[in-house]
């Protein structure tokens, strides 16, 4: 392929999300629907940057208290000892399973804190009309969509554990403040990516 | 003039015009890099099947408890419905919730939608409600986390293995065949279904 590549904003087209249809751009595009789908058309994601910025924000305020409360109380009659998301790693690191803290730290620890960044990246570069690597910056973003919903592995981890370890003899395991937290996090940062749209990444004119 | 064949690029907004693709073929954006659309691999007859396989394995995965413990005589098992009344019990109410929503609900919602919409199509004509399946679907495939869970059994095994005997059931078995099921299903280009639909009405009119 050479030359450009021709965007449906020059062409007066534009496609639906939801389905992929591509027609003529109506008049008025908000407030439209896809005359396939009857889904709402919009030219951007509507709001895009402002949704982001909010769930991004309240994302990492809620990180905090999901690292500092109990993620899981483990009782015995002998002593009770609570766990944050770092300290359970360093259990299972200490345990003699340190493949299991690594993928436990990848997926809580690693991967919100660079969803973080990215979507930091992301925003502060739209925001400045950056033309900078734009590929690049489409394929952070297309990362960050496809191992987002990875972080949950804590808490259903949590989840079963109190499931399964209740006896009254050999103790049991309970959940705390930090999963409820934790998972909220998961969830803003997966609505904060889906509310950003790449296309703003191109939208901006190039500079010479 | 005929849109059809045009094709635009979710993720950047270039145009292009369509052409078909030999089997294992992906169309690439040739300035961002998205994936614009695939071959298709599967034909109505077999979406079909893996929906009703899918539909199977779902069940036992649900019925049949995942693991089971042991601890000197004393022997506990959990189903996945199971652990989410534990959560719930448990007092974080909201993590059994989410976890009910992300590994119970939505999976069971995708198979039952799909499974209407291909009985439909197959049937030479779109359902009375295929937009909305169609739409919910689509709203559904970020949130559906059956093989996140999967990884989270495995690890709730490791930590569990060595203080206590740890017996895997049928259940879970099951569920890690439903994840590769589901994640084969729920790759399926919903707008290629979109596509076939309306081939299947052109098919009708004629």
């Amino acid at each position: 392929m050479s030359g450009r590549v021709v965007t449906a904003a020059e062409m007066g087209l534009i496609g639906c999300r939801r389905c992929g249809h591509v027609m003529q751009r109506p008049q008025a595009v908000e407030g439209s629907s896809c005359a396939r789908c009857g889904a709402g058309l919009h030219w951007r994601k509507p709001q895009s940057l402002e949704r982001c910025w909010a769930f991004l924000i309240a994302a990492m305020i809620l990180y905090v208290p999901a690292n500092t409360m109990t993620m899981m109380k483990t009782i015995n009659p002998f002593n009770s000892t609570d766990d944050t998301i770092m300290s359970g790693v360093i259990y299972l690191w200490a345990a003699g399973t340190p493949e299991l803290a690594v993928i436990v730290f990848v997926a809580s620890v690693m991967v919100p804190i660079g969803k973080f960044i990215a979507l930091l990246i992301l925003l502060i570069s739209v925001h400045r009309g950056s033309s900078r690597d734009r590929v690049g910056r489409t394929r952070l973003y297309r990362i960050i969509e496809k191992i987002g919903h990875w972080s949950m592995l804590d808490v259903f981890v949590v989840a079963l554990l109190v499931a399964l370890v209740r006896f009254d003899l050999f103790g049991r395991v309970e959940a705390g403040g930090g999963a409820i937290c934790f998972g909220g996090v998961v969830l803003l940062t997966m609505m904060a990516s889906l509310s950003f749209d790449p296309r703003l990444i191109w939208d901006t004119p190039e500079k010479t | 003039m005929s849109l059809d064949r045009w094709v635009v690029c979710e993720q950047c907004d270039s145009v292009y015009t369509r052409r078909p693709l030999r089997p294992g073929e992906v169309a690439d954006c040739a300035r961002c890099g998205h994936h614009l659309y695939r071959h298709h691999r599967f034909d109505l007859e077999i979406l079909l099947a893996l929906t009703l396989a899918t539909a199977i394995v779902f069940v036992m995965a649900n019925v049949y408890p995942v693991v089971a413990l042991n601890a000197q005589g004393a022997y506990n098992a959990a189903t996945i419905w199971g652990a989410v009344i534990a959560t719930w019990e448990s007092g974080v109410a909201p993590v059994a919730f989410i976890s009910a929503l992300l590994v119970f609900f939505f999976p069971l919602s995708q198979i039952c939608l799909f499974a209407y919409v291909l009985l439909g199509l197959r049937r030479g004509r779109r359902p009375a409600e295929f937009r909305q399946a169609m739409h919910a679907l689509s709203l559904m495939q970020p949130w559906s986390m059956a093989e996140v869970f999967m990884l989270g059994i495995l690890v709730a095994i490791v930590k569990l293995h060595g203080v206590m005997t740890v017996i895997p059931g049928i259940g879970l078995w099951s569920f890690a065949i439903l994840t590769l099921l589901l994640a084969a299903l729920t790759s399926y280009d919903l707008q290629d279904l979109w596509d076939i639909a309306e081939d299947v009405e052109a098919g009708q009119a004629a």
